[in-house]
């Protein structure tokens, strides 16, 4: 099976076409075919789905995952912890720093909303 | 904010917003299967080639080279079976199959020190060379589990370099301790371990 590749295709890879196109995310209220675009990204869209078929993922097991740095993932995990997709918990472990992500109601909700709104794009596709 | 906006793509974007989509719903497929650890590692299976195992102890104690190798061949083909068999039963009833993306990261990677294991008994057979076979058995059975255990829940790669360890003193070990090590490992670590991961990973 062909490792999905989490670096970005092409240079207009930011620019959908006009039907993929909607809603900024950020955890707000989104009709059933609006694109959550804060999801949609791809390391945000790996990290949730990561995450949808885990309890929860330490900084370094996400990192390792998505084969992507420290910086990138910050960066991104906080985008989604700010739309309140995913919830950030520090710890230690032993005298490590622990950062551990689990995914919230409101996360498990967006994803199930973008998968939604993906078949609804290939239905509608197919009908044309 | 960028305004919403509903479906309704231009005629001319019909076949790549399709593709688009359909990509999309791969990529989340591809990465929820890669963030799955394989927990189809079946521990009542576990139990049962411990059985297998100290039944095969007991039989080959104090046989013959050649019968003890081969009571020890045929318990490793039947504890192979049952480990085979119980782990496609424990995928299907967890809805997925061994042929998985995980599964098959498993079986990759556990397969490779096997087959290893068994071109070096026929090598060392071929010498006559019967003493260093538990230590080997033992080191490469359990190179295969922490290889294979990596992708697996954490109890199996933790199964895995106890065999290691045990492989490890019978190789340098005496002699004599060479049955009472496999007895321990294959016998006493599958069924320990076993009943751990039946207890707390679902059978």
């Amino acid at each position: 099976m062909a490792k999905p590749s989490l670096a970005p295709r092409d240079p207009e890879r930011g620019k959908e076409p006009s039907g993929l196109q909607g809603a900024k995310g950020g955890g707000t209220t989104h009709g059933p075919l609006e694109l959550d675009r804060l999801i949609h990204e791809r390391m945000r869209l790996a990290m949730v789905s990561a995450l949808a078929v885990n309890d929860s993922l330490t900084f370094n097991e996400l990192k390792r995952l998505l084969e992507t740095t420290d910086g990138n993932l910050s960066v991104h995990a906080r985008k989604l912890e700010e739309a309140g997709y995913v919830q950030c918990t520090k710890s230690f472990d032993g005298r490590v720093p622990r950062t551990e992500y689990r995914l919230t109601e409101a996360g498990r909700s967006a994803l199930q909303r973008y998968l939604d709104h993906m078949e609804a794009l290939i239905r509608a596709t197919r009908r044309e | 904010m960028a305004s919403p906006q509903r479906l309704g793509p231009p005629p001319g974007d019909t076949p790549a917003l399709h593709a688009r989509a359909m990509d999309n719903l791969s990529f989340i497929r591809h990465t929820m299967e890669r963030a799955t650890a394989f927990t189809a590692v079946p521990g009542w299976g576990g139990v049962a080639m411990g059985v297998v195992a100290l039944a095969a102890a007991g039989a080959a104690r104090g046989r013959p080279a050649a019968d003890w190798l081969a009571t020890w061949l045929g318990a490793a083909v039947v504890a192979l079976a049952i480990g085979g068999w119980a782990m496609t039963r424990k995928a299907r009833l967890a809805g997925t199959t061994v042929l998985s993306y995980q599964g098959r990261r498993f079986v990759l990677s556990y397969l490779p020190p096997i087959a290893v294991g068994a071109l070096l008994t026929a090598a060392l057979v071929r010498h006559g060379s019967y003493t260093p076979l538990p230590g080997t058995w033992l080191l490469l059975y359990g190179t295969g589990v922490v290889t294979g255990g990596a992708f697996s829940v954490r109890v199996v790669p933790l199964m895995g370099l106890c065999f290691m360890a045990l492989g490890s003193v019978a190789l340098f070990g005496p002699p004599a301790w060479g049955d009472p090590l496999m007895a321990a490992g294959f016998g006493g670590l599958h069924i320990l371990f076993g009943l751990v991961i039946a207890r707390r990973h679902g059978g």
